[in-house]
């Protein structure tokens, strides 16, 4: 445990010397704080977690049982000062995205200036069908996830962006809502930026996006259904943002025009904030045997007469082939230097690329393009001899498949395991929101590697969640008035951009 | 508010509905099986638990006769059976789940509640000394599902909807559960030279918490006739069809809004029929004629319902 802590930067232990200047105050109170008291309490949140019914199904499981994801009661923190820096970073990443989106489905001018290759348009999350589609904005992905690790005290990358359909983001608020019922006093100690307006301001901007001439659009939230791993999620984004939570029997079409079944008759959709996939959403264009779709949804959607958020076709922008890119698209359509780092990455249709990885596969993390939940991946430190030959198989099939990246030293937090408290690995996600302007909600999804020495920190392979703190200011011992004071001020500081 | 989460609604009340008639008919049936009395009579008492279900046909596929436990079993724990307290539960529960949205998060927690507890029965044996507390539990459960509506429900659509479903299924219950005793019962007082079975019909008294509420209104011994009135005609009786009609129509004037529909319609035929009708009229034509005309269209109604309101048609 204590050649982990060596090995690894910690959240709240640095390298292992003093305790990090933020959480001195919290690491006072927690060695204060007995173990079996701290059990006690996540005893508690589990109870309350399965009576609000957070729990999410997992694919491939019998009868699709319902599990509860791992809470960890011991908070992540972020300092002021990190966390300006982060979140500048991923608004400015997120706008170039969205104008890389815009710009190849229309004038493609990032591949005539030869900065992202021809190939992409081959990209099986290309959408074809996007070509000349005017979206309200310009903004295709309204809601962005990014996927970001700590490796040093001053070193953050980007492990991924997720463009599509992200989730997460109940977690960060529900976790917060536990947090400040267990723990009641810490928020008095520490000036924790609030994070409850996430539902409003994601409203906001989807009501903005409608058809222009509609003065007050109708927005739904478009789920699956009961039994997709997230519906706990959708129903609760609903629920805070008071729309109609709908599924695909629930929709029609008629006339170029969308609208939901109602007790009163059919009743018009301007902006379908959408939690299904691209090949589900329409059968007529997309997959065939779609039981969650509505026939005939993309023709309007291309015509103008409903928004989709997120966009269709946004897939493209925030596959692993595409991610190596990033960095040069912020220079490319913003004129600025990227504020985030990507991990530097193999791509293993280079024949330079591919012999390097195929020698050094146990120190490397491969990862299958177009791939996601952590199922198509190795990771060569953990894994075993057979594994990696099994895996160089593959890669050797299919190289452009894959890329590889070098093993993480991510950073580790304290968390609470059988044995007491111990270091585990964590990632973090926050969510960028587009709209009008483009914003972070201060905090975001931190989800832990529960099993000792894990990177994978995915909810599908045994990870946790545990709540983020992002501190209003970095002097944590300042008395309470001034702690008012900063919560007063929050309003104006929670929109960065 | 969409079809289908009016449709979800309707059922996870008619579910938590059922399950609380089955709970208590099993109860009633168990306090009388303890009775002193032959064996054939105890079969005959647990048949007709089975009829009031309605699930004769589904309990002969898998049982080759009639026992207490195996009724008990197949009404509480089948899975495989539509109308056991398991399944309507766990129905309830489904339906609540997929439209959580649309009630108040203490209802739904309630519901999640609900269905929680009920994993602790499971592991219990309940064929014996246990069911009369889990039937109390049911009870209890339906009563705090009905009161957390009620009393944190903004008065929109989607309550209409919930009530609409208690009302709709308890008339049915209500209905099949005096349709069977009287049936049962009838034939027995005729061949015992008239003499009325006390402990039968005052477990069907009891069978709809209707027990003190007879000795109440008639301060008399019990006769069948006056138990039918009671049950069927007096809109001051919450379980009685009238009461439950008198519930049903206005719900309809409401959710149909400016349009006339076939539901509402048919609700108010019916309801003129229990509102000015008369126990002699009944009698005279049968009660139990009038009780299995009163079904068929309880279950018309409940098919229009349907249509007008809860399925997905544009």
């Amino acid at each position: 445990m204590t050649q982990t802590a060596k090995q690894f930067f910690d959240e709240m232990q640095g390298y292992g010397g003093n305790v990090r200047g933020i959480y001195q105050a919290y690491d006072r109170w927690l060695s204060a704080v007995p173990t079996q008291q701290l059990a006690a309490k996540r005893a508690e949140a589990e109870v309350l977690f399965r009576r609000v019914g957070i729990t999410f199904n997992v694919y491939g499981e019998e009868d699709g049982a319902e599990r509860l994801i791992p809470f960890d009661v011991i908070p992540r923190m972020i300092s002021a000062s990190e966390w300006a820096h982060l979140s500048k970073g991923a608004v400015q990443r997120v706008r170039a995205l969205n104008m890389f989106l815009h710009d190849i489905y229309h004038d493609q001018e990032i591949i005539k200036a030869g900065i992202v290759p021809h190939s992409i348009l081959t990209n099986s999350q290309y959408r074809p069908e996007m070509v000349g589609v005017n979206v309200p904005n310009q903004i295709y992905a309204h809601v962005a996830g990014i996927d970001l690790v700590r490796t040093s005290e001053s070193q953050f990358y980007v492990l991924e962006d997720n463009l599509r359909t992200p989730s997460g983001v109940s977690y960060m608020l529900e976790d917060r809502k536990m947090m400040m019922r267990l723990f009641p006093d810490l928020f008095k100690k520490y000036p924790i930026a609030p994070v409850e307006h996430y539902p409003h301001v994601l409203l906001n901007n989807l009501r903005s996006v409608a058809q222009t001439g509609v003065t007050d659009p109708t927005v739904v939230l478009l789920s699956p259904g009961a039994y997709n791993s997230a519906y706990f999620e959708h129903a609760f984004l609903a629920q805070q943002m008071g729309i109609e939570l709908v599924e695909g029997q629930d929709l029609f079409v008629r006339n170029n025009a969308v609208y939901m079944r109602t007790t009163q008759g059919p009743q018009r959709v301007d902006v379908i904030y959408r939690r299904i996939d691209d090949d589900y959403l329409d059968p007529l264009v997309f997959k065939p045997d779609s039981m969650l779709g509505v026939p005939g949804l993309l023709s309007v959607y291309r015509n103008g007469g409903v928004t989709l958020a997120n966009a269709v076709g946004t897939g493209v922008a925030d596959d692993k082939a595409t991610y190596i890119y990033v960095p040069e698209m912020i220079k490319f359509y913003l004129g600025e230097s990227p504020i985030l780092q990507n991990v530097p990455t193999y791509q293993l249709s280079k024949e330079d690329d591919l012999a390097y990885v195929l020698d050094h596969l146990p120190e490397l993390v491969v990862k299958e393009v177009q791939g996601s939940g952590g199922y198509g991946m190795l990771v060569g430190p953990t894994a075993s001899k057979s594994e990696i030959e099994e895996f160089r198989l593959r890669i050797v099939s299919k190289p452009s498949n894959y890329i590889a990246q070098p093993t993480l030293a991510l950073s580790t937090c304290p968390t609470l395991v059988d044995q007491g408290i111990a270091p585990r690995h964590v990632d973090l996600r926050p969510f960028v929101l587009s709209g009008k302007t483009v914003s972070v909600v201060p905090g975001g999804l931190s989800r832990v590697a529960l099993k000792q020495g894990s990177l994978v920190v995915n909810s599908s392979q045994g990870g946790g969640t545990k709540d983020t703190w992002v501190l209003e200011r970095d002097d944590v011992y300042a008395d309470q008035m001034q702690s008012q004071m900063a919560a007063q001020q929050l309003s104006q500081e929670a929109v960065i951009c | 508010m969409l079809s289908r989460t009016a449709d979800h609604l309707y059922w996870m009340a008619r579910y938590i509905e059922r399950a609380e008639n089955v709970a208590r008919v099993l109860d009633v049936t168990y306090g009388m099986s303890l009775l002193p009395s032959d064996a054939s009579n105890d079969e005959e008492l647990w048949d007709s638990v089975l009829e009031i279900a309605g699930v004769r046909d589904i309990y002969e596929a898998s049982y080759k006769d009639i026992s207490a436990a195996q009724v008990i079993q197949h009404l509480v724990m089948d899975s495989q059976n539509p109308s056991s307290i398991y399944s309507s539960l766990r129905s309830a529960r489904e339906n609540a789940r997929a439209v959580r949205v649309a009630m108040t998060v203490e209802t739904w927690e309630n519901m999640n509640t609900l269905w929680l507890e009920f994993d602790q029965f499971i592991k219990q044996d309940l064929t014996q000394s246990g069911l009369s507390e889990f039937c109390e539990w049911v009870k209890s459960r339906s009563h705090l599902f009905r009161g957390v509506c009620f009393g944190t429900m903004l008065r929109d659509e989607a309550f209409s909807f919930v009530r609409l479903g208690t009302f709709m299924e308890r008339a049915d219950n209500t209905a099949r559960l005096l349709d069977v005793k009287y049936e049962f019962l009838i034939p027995m007082q005729e061949a015992n030279e008239g003499a009325v079975d006390y402990y039968e019909w005052s477990a069907v008294l009891r069978s709809v918490a209707a027990f003190q509420a007879y000795q109440k209104v008639y301060r008399d011994a019990i006769e069948p006739t006056k138990v039918s009135e009671l049950l069927i005609l007096r809109e001051d009786m919450p379980r009685s069809l009238h009461a439950c009609y008198a519930e049903i129509m206005p719900i309809l004037r409401q959710v149909a809004g400016s349009r006339q529909t076939e539901a509402e319609r048919l609700a108010g035929q019916m309801h003129a029929k229990l509102h000015y009708g008369r126990m002699l009229d009944i009698v005279k034509d049968g009660v139990h004629h009038f009780l299995d005309e009163f079904i068929l269209a309880n279950r018309k109604l409940g098919e229009e319902i349907q249509r007008n309101f809860l399925s997905a048609t544009a």
